[in-house]
């Protein structure tokens, strides 16, 4: 019912537009279509100088309004994104003042030189120095944006440090995993032929590398203040590791693994006093279209001290145990297998849970 | 093309059956349907294009209905829809199929075919002094791939698993694999087929166009002295025709990979627990080839409204266009860059750092001849005399569209800053802004402009007034929050931001641009309203020249018939722009120069 209201109501609104559009066009026959025409132009006029006043208003009002819900008042969380962040603010100076002075010039001019009697429109095809001018300032400009842009560009894409933390985030359909390199600091091989059960990443496990890697899901945990680099896979789509708080972006290709690096600067717990948020986590959003349920496509990233991150990783089981249960060491005797792995893990690993 | 054209002096509706010995017998299918008129082209192509922009924006309608109201549902979606909105809520399959066909339709069908194919086929002819097409038969064959292409895409709507719905973008692996999405049947079969339709329809058109204006101008119309309608639509079509066979390869690529077991974009996938056998492709070749086409395709939307709004503007002014041949120049030089920054849109795929730098550069370039255009558009109107017409009107919003959505274009040329804008809502407004509204307002003035040439007839002025000023009202409230959005990082295509902790703070203000664009849709439909009401009961035109403009359409009778001019084509003694020279208001291109004539 309230439906068959509503599409009357619409319908009635564009009758009566109609209609009085309608009877404007008779009105302007009896006024003289010449007088009717020079009052449209004088209110046209008019309206284009309050939509440039309005405007400007409306630009401020949504700054007020949105400008504390971006993610600039409470800073990059990252050492590159800060710098990211001066240049997205040297850019917005540049580009607000251009826009500010053309939009201006636009409607002012449209308003202050509406048709009038006594003026004649002024003969002015050309004028190579004016025009000389408007191609050399803004290359001049753009020269300035491309070389800073270019340096931060070639500092973000470059190698990571030797000291980074390595993690690998595989995307698939609609979730992230990832993997720790455990005690060697090396990823073992994978061959996504060998994805079967529970070997959900197609880990080779044959390369010894891969036997004290350590595989978890949805969350990953990473250390403050050391440089952390991300080895970035695809299962099935093209997927995309969306970190908005660190300023950074990779896509997950399969087939071609991708990196990332960045250092970040705050924990999870400072970001939410800085932010005063205290549900504020770290989240990874896919940004590249990846099917139905790519809006769900969330990781969550868990910053924390040094040390935490050396008691978390302690509770993580190699996920070679997890795929061959049998290879796993009973706690009382270690396994020579496994041996260097346990070593490094003290006994947290034997008494805690495997990671989520 | 013959030139015995008779001469029916009194006959305001000119000489459309008597051109040739056959068109004594004009039937209604061959004056109609199979036409070879340009003319008549152009109105079906205008046609076809708004019913796909009704279709269209429809589609964003109800894809801003979720994103505005993700809590609720609206049980009319369910008796429209199906199972596509079970209860009442549209499903994610369903959400992305539109998004999918909102994209496609406005860029390919509306603003590509719809825009281009209008005004390139009505305008060139009519404005070079040409009676009609280089080919007239190719010109036809043009019009109806295009619809075979919109018949098949029309169709793909209506089957079992969906229209396609992995992006206007279509990147494989997601949309060369079934199992991956829904979308990815049938529905992505039929959607390439189509294109493939289009691409065929879209080169006859631009092969016809290119020989158009370099073999059939007329006598006097150097390549200097056309209107830059003509230079615009000109540069549009060589864009076309060199960058959309590119994207026909991808296509037939994708076609292969998806229906016969190639690997061009498929490598090492494991999909829905299957092992896929194909190894060496790689799904970023699919991105270079679809970009390849995909950048120009911007500037083959964006070109004939900057044609177009030229024109307008200058016409409106009553001045000359400022710097014609710097006008002409950086149409030329876009033309040129737009082929050489299309892995600009692919600075987050892992591309070589250094290849990137090289796009950045190249791309803000661009930003150089949009400036002089910028510019010399704002110095047309300085000291001008300007009369607001609507398509006036729209012309001026094309400017200032063209310049929110062109600034905005620095920060995403900027590779650093791009890596964390891409993909979020500062792109979508970005776009939007740049190259979806701005075009619109382009194809609006042209169309309330050449409609009186069109139909004899006026469009309804009040309702056009309302039409301008809720359309960029609307356009503005909708795209300029969305930078806030892309500042905080939220990502295009979801389908629902509540389970966000960084993004669900835009609730609010979703609701509020999916309610501002359900006005401006229904305010377009207004526009179609008044379009097809003046076609039949408009203010009848009364004068030959109803804006006072000096190009060679104003010429021909009130409503010329196929030939255009019912005795020999005017000579052309000047350029288009000679509007308050030497005290005069206006005058046309075939009026000889006076001996006192000044120079500039």
């Amino acid at each position: 019912m309230t439906q068959i209201l509503l599409i009357a109501i619409v319908v009635m609104i564009f009758v009566v537009i109609f209609q009085i559009s309608k009877a404007s066009e008779y009105v302007s026959v009896l006024k003289g279509e010449e007088k009717a025409r020079r009052q449209n132009n004088k209110i046209n006029a008019f309206l284009l100088i309050c939509f440039l006043i309005l405007g400007i208003i409306g630009c401020w009002w949504c700054n007020d309004l949105y400008y504390s819900k971006t993610l600039f008042p409470q800073g990059a969380a990252s050492e590159m994104g800060e710098k990211i962040d001066l240049m997205l603010y040297i850019t917005i100076g540049v580009t607000g003042v251009v826009f500010l002075i053309t939009q201006v010039l636009l409607f002012w001019f449209a308003f202050r030189y509406q048709e009038n009697d006594e003026r004649k429109a002024y003969y002015f095809p050309h004028n190579t120095k004016l025009e000389l001018l408007w191609t050399t300032v803004p290359a001049i400009f753009l020269t300035v944006l491309v070389v800073f842009g270019l340096k931060y560009w070639f500092k973000m894409t470059g190698e990571a440090p030797k000291n980074a933390v390595l993690v690998e985030v595989t995307g698939h359909q609609f979730g992230w995993e990832f993997r720790y390199p455990g005690p060697d600091k090396i990823l073992g091989k994978k061959n996504y032929k060998l994805t079967k059960g529970a070997n959900s990443l197609g880990v080779d496990f044959n390369d010894p590398a891969s036997q004290d890697d350590m595989h978890v899901g949805g969350t990953v945990h990473i250390p403050v203040g050391r440089p952390v680099k991300f080895v970035v896979n695809a299962q099935d789509v093209i997927h995309d590791v969306g970190l908005p708080h660190f300023r950074l972006k990779m896509d997950a290709v399969p087939g071609i693994p991708t990196t990332l690096w960045f250092t970040p600067l705050y924990t999870t717990e400072q970001m939410k006093v800085r932010t005063g948020n205290p549900n504020f986590v770290y989240e990874i959003s896919c940004d590249q279209m990846c099917g139905k349920g790519h809006f769900s496509m969330r990781g969550v990233i868990i910053v924390e001290t040094e040390e935490e991150y050396r008691k978390y990783l302690a509770t993580l089981d190699p996920e070679y145990w997890t795929v061959f249960p049998d290879k796993k060491p009973k706690p009382a005797n270690a396994a020579p297998a496994a041996a260097d792995s346990s070593k490094s893990k003290g006994p947290l690993a034997a008494i805690m849970p495997a990671g989520k | 093309m013959s030139n015995t054209v008779a001469l029916h002096e009194a006959d305001v509706h000119g000489v459309h059956e008597v051109h040739h010995e056959h068109h004594h017998h004009e039937t209604f299918i061959s004056k109609y349907v199979f036409s070879q008129d340009h003319k008549m082209i152009a109105r079906q192509f205008l046609i076809t294009g708004m019913i796909w922009a009704i279709i269209g924006g429809f589609f964003s309608v109800l894809f801003r209905l979720q994103l505005g109201y993700p809590n609720s549902t609206f049980p009319w979606l369910e008796d429209i829809l199906g199972h596509w909105a079970k209860g009442g809520k549209i499903n994610p399959e369903f959400y992305y199929a539109l998004v999918t066909m909102h994209g496609t339709i406005l860029v390919f069908f509306v603003l590509t075919a719809g825009l281009s194919g209008t005004f390139a086929n009505f305008l060139i002819p009519l404005q070079i002094g040409a009676r009609d097409m280089a080919s007239p038969m190719l010109n036809m064959l043009s019009y109806w791939f295009f619809f075979l292409a919109s018949v098949i895409m029309f169709s793909s709507l209506f089957v079992q698993t969906g229209p396609a719905s992995g992006g206007w973008t279509i990147y494989p692996p997601l949309s060369a694999l079934g199992d991956a999405s829904t979308g990815s049947k049938i529905g992505m079969d039929l959607w390439l087929v189509s294109m493939a339709m289009f691409i065929v329809s879209s080169l006859l058109g631009g092969l016809n166009y290119i020989s158009t204006i370099l073999n059939m101008r007329t006598k006097g119309m150097s390549m200097t002295r056309m209107p830059l309608t003509i230079w615009a639509l000109f540069f549009t079509a060589v864009l076309g025709v060199l960058s959309f066979p590119v994207l026909l390869s991808g296509a037939i690529l994708l076609l292969f990979d998806r229906n016969l077991g190639t690997s061009f974009f498929l490598s090492d996938i494991v999909v829905n627990g299957k092992i896929l056998p194909n190894e060496g492709g790689s799904a970023i070749l699919f991105q270079h080839l679809f970009w390849f086409l995909g950048h120009p395709e911007v500037y083959i939307i964006l070109l004939p409204a900057m044609g177009m709004s030229s024109e307008i503007l200058s016409v409106n002014s009553r001045k000359p266009i400022f710097g014609y041949m710097a006008m002409v120049g950086s149409l030329f030089a876009i033309a040129i860059l737009a082929f050489l920054v299309w892995a600009h849109h692919m600075f987050v795929t892992g591309l070589n750092p250094f290849l990137g730098a090289f796009f950045v550069l190249l791309t803000l370039l661009i930003a150089v001849p949009s400036a002089i255009k910028v510019f010399n558009w704002l110095t047309t109107l300085w000291r001008a005399n300007i009369r607001f017409t609507p398509a006036m009107l729209f012309a001026i919003g094309f400017v200032s569209l063209f310049i929110s959505g062109g600034l905005t274009g620095i920060f995403l040329g900027n590779s650093a800053l791009d890596i964390h804008l891409h993909d979020t809502y500062f792109v979508v407004a970005h776009f939007h802004i740049v190259m979806g509204v701005a075009s619109f307002f382009g194809m609006f003035a042209g169309v309330y402009h050449w409609f009186p040439k069109m139909f004899g007839r006026f469009l309804n002025n009040t309702l056009a007034y309302i039409h301008f000023w809720v359309t960029i009202v609307g356009a503005y409230l909708i795209f300029w929050p969305m930078h806030y959005e892309g500042l905080a990082g939220m990502p295009r295509r979801y389908y629902d931001y509540s389970l966000w902790e960084s993004f669900k703070m835009f609730g609010g203000l979703n609701e509020f641009i999916s309610f501002v664009a359900m006005i401006v849709f229904a305010t377009q439909l207004l526009f179609v309203f008044n379009f097809f009401y003046s076609i039949f009961k408009g203010r009848k035109v009364t004068s030959l020249n109803p804006w006072g403009a000096n190009t060679l359409e104003w010429t021909t009778p009130l409503r010329p018939g196929h030939g255009n001019w019912p005795g020999e084509i005017p000579e052309v003694h000047r350029g288009a722009y000679d509007y308050g020279k030497d005290g005069r208001e206006f005058i046309p291109q075939t009026e000889p120069v006076g001996e006192n004539e000044s120079h500039h």
